[in-house]
């Protein structure tokens, strides 16, 4: 393991004090006169790279070998999550992912299934893509509870080996995927945008990091397992094709799917419209001024058939409700249109667009980082352009019916 | 019943900014404050101790300076502080942060019931928590937006997202609670002139049971940051200026051309 090491004589206190500025956690500090680093530090390197030269070091253990075992472990495993006989939304994207990762090191992928009553959602799975699906079917697994599915994980992961495995980072995902991570004392990277293979089997892993104005690449070297979580609609849903691979019908001792929880209720949630499947979306940001200003927004929603969603100040502030908002810490979305109306286009903002085919943006500022994430750039106050928009779409209708 | 609030000290500005030229993030002072996602764990937990009687500690794995993260806990209701700090911490990734927090807490005692919040601000992985309850052995739910307890288990009512899961868990278990399972309180005057950093207790790596230093920090971190680089930006953009009017004719043609409308 690299860890970094100071040279204290080649410390000045000018040198010193201007790395302490550098680090941007806090995690150096003058103790005793000797700089140290503590707790807080993320091991980013800055300041190694943009330091003082040839004070702060990496150094690499010298028996950087791997660990022999490593190639025992083949193919990429998709957990393949499932409520009420529905595949999540987001497996076909991961299985898509898993092919192509898989295509670098010429490695099976594989999908796992956990539930009960399944029907003829494993045959689902095989049209896209995956070369055997694991299907573990239990009256015990009906309703998720996390140590039997963990425990179902575990066993899969113990029998197949697989290198990598890929969970979507929805509420069970993220309840279910650190857990069997920890049991295999492996990493774990959450909501990755981008993901390659290395030809020596590496998952390289990237992520917003540090609140998201930077994004990191993370690998998992020495341990397999390498967990990932992504989120829905970060890739691409792949077409239906043939189905060439096979089912696996799975058994477990029903001793290790018993545990202290009693599922008391499961109830669906209202359906209503939801964001992130909408097929046009305007979203509003504080360049809108008050409340009463919505109405506009949401008229131009109308005209466009599109859901009205918004950045995280206005569900701070409590003008909607924090399913309408996009971003890093709210949905992420992959509409055909996106408009945004006084949006500043923060990266925890633009993480979370950019499956968006066509993105307007309207902003009056002409430095506003939106323009960088916009096909089109609107350099304009939206109070001047939006009702202008509104009114040349009504005259076409006007004109669209006296015509028809 | 005895309860554990994991706390975590973020920075307390969210805007980290790059510097354009030299690439280099540039911090807002080093200003500070608790992960606003644990107030609701730490809430959630003093509401319990009103009902059923019993304590309420807090713990940190972070810098020293964390200690005022703490100490602003003890303001707000916590009965004890622990603060696990030790340069042997640093560069700690998920399993690592989760090994220090449970060793930190088999150190304090028996706990009937450990809660976290969601996410961080920083970290915002959501997963300690979870890796916390797997190696300390004992159940947990995330995501958890009403809370009621027994004197045997508590009922938790999970956010699925697609759907509610209403489940009995029986102690000791961990559940990190989602923002709105309730409204947090403000630090009390009145605690903040009795309660002082002799309530924290510090504690090093080598205070812990802790098996193999090796496990802990950057060294037992199975994840490695590789690089760090600034968010691409798309090309192949166009940019409008000019008057309203001719704004809006040229979005309004646009739409038009692509069938929008
Ligand atoms: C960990 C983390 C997670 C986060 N998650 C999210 C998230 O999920 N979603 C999210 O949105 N944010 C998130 N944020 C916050 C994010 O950093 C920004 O603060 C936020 O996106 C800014 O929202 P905004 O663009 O509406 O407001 P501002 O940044 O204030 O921008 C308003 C814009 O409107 C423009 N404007 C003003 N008046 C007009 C006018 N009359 N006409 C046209 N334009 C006008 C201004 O020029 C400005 O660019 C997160 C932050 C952190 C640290
Ligand atoms: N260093 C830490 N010290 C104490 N608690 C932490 C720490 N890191 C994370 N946590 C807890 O774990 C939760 C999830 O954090 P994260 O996985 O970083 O998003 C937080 O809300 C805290 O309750």
């Amino acid at each position: 393991m690299p860890a970094l090491q100071i040279h204290q004589e080649m410390l000045s206190p000018q040198t010193a004090a201007a790395l302490i500025q550098l680090c941007p956690f806090g995690a150096l500090s003058m103790e005793n006169g000797r700089l140290e680093i503590n707790a807080a530090c993320k091991m980013c390197r800055l300041c190694v790279k943009r330091g003082p030269a040839g004070v702060m070091e990496i150094v690499e253990d010298e028996v950087a070998q791997q660990p022999a075992d490593l190639s025992d472990w083949n193919g990429i495993a998709v957990y393949a999550q499932q409520v009420r006989g529905e595949i999540a939304p987001v497996v076909p994207e991961l299985l898509g992912k898993a092919r192509q990762l898989a295509g670098v090191v010429r490695a099976p992928v594989y999908a796992l299934l956990i539930g009960h009553g399944m029907g003829e959602q494993a045959r689902r799975l095989l049209h896209f893509g995956a070369d055997t699906v694991y299907v573990y079917d239990d009256p015990l697994l009906s309703d998720f509870r996390v140590l039997p599915y963990a425990a179902v994980f575990e066993d899969m992961i113990r029998r197949v080996k697989p290198s990598a495995v890929l969970v979507g980072a929805t509420n069970l995902g993220r309840s279910l995927a650190p857990r069997v991570a920890a049991r295999f004392a492996t990493g774990l990277t959450a909501d990755c945008t981008r993901l390659e293979m290395k030809p020596n089997g590496d998952l390289v892993q990237i992520r917003p990091a540090f609140g998201g104005n930077i994004m990191a690449q993370i690998i998992t070297p020495k341990h397999r397992p390498q967990f990932c979580t992504v989120r829905y609609k970060v890739f691409p849903t792949p077409c239906p094709e043939a189905p060439h691979g096979r089912i696996q019908p799975m058994a477990i001792e029903p001793e290790r799917l018993r545990c202290g929880t009693t599922v008391l209720e499961h109830r669906p949630k209202d359906v209503e419209a939801d964001i992130t499947d909408a097929d046009a979306v305007v979203v509003v940001g504080r360049g809108i001024k008050s409340q009463r200003d919505l109405a506009l927004a949401q008229k131009l929603a109308d005209a466009l058939g599109a859901q009205l969603a918004c950045t995280r100040p206005l569900v701070e502030n409590g003008w909607f409700n924090p399913k309408r908002q996009v971003g890093l810490s709210g949905r992420t979305i992959a509409p055909r249109l996106l408009v945004t109306l006084g949006v500043s286009g923060a990266v925890q903002f633009t993480a979370a667009i950019r499956g968006a085919e066509t993105v307007l943006a309207i902003n009056n500022d002409p430095d506003a980082p939106i323009f960088e994430a916009a096909q089109v750039g609107m350099v304009g106050d939206l109070y001047a352009v939006v009702p202008m928009l509104l009114e040349k779409i009504r005259l076409h209708a006007e004109e669209a019916c006296q015509i028809g | 019943m005895h309860i554990m609030v994991c706390i975590k000290q973020v920075p307390a500005t969210s805007q980290v900014e790059v510097d354009e030229r030299t690439g280099v993030l540039k911090r807002d002072g080093s200003a500070a404050k608790i992960n606003p996602y644990d107030l609701y764990a730490l809430e959630a937990a003093l509401k319990l101790r009103e009902e059923t009687d019993g304590r309420v500690d807090v713990i940190s794995m972070g810098p020293p300076q964390a200690k005022a993260a703490l100490l602003e806990a003890l303001h707000i209701g916590a009965d004890a502080g622990y603060l696990l700090t030790d340069r042997r911490f640093a560069g700690s990734d998920v399993l690592a942060t989760a090994r220090a927090l449970c060793a930190g807490i088999l150190a304090c005692g028996r706990y009937d019931l450990i809660l976290c919040g969601k996410q961080t601000t920083d970290g915002d992985t959501a997963q300690v928590g979870p890796e916390v309850a797997e190696l300390l052995g004992i159940e947990h739910a995330s995501y958890v937006q009403r809370l009621t307890a027994d004197s045997q288990a508590v009922v938790a009512e999970i956010n699925m997202g697609e759907g509610t899961l209403v489940q009995r868990i029986p102690f000791p278990c961990l559940l990190t609670v989602e923002k709105d399972i309730n409204t947090p309180r403000l630090p009390s005057y009145r605690r903040s002139l009795t309660m002082d950093e002799q309530q924290i207790t510090v504690r090093t790596l080598g205070d812990l049971a802790a098996d193999d230093p090796r496990l802990y920090g950057l060294s037992g971190s199975p994840t490695q940051v590789e690089r760090i680089f600034p968010p691409e930006a798309q090309t192949g953009r166009v940019y409008w200026t000019g008057t309203a009017e001719q704004i809006a004719d040229q979005a309004y043609a646009l739409l038009a051309a692509r069938k929008y409308i």
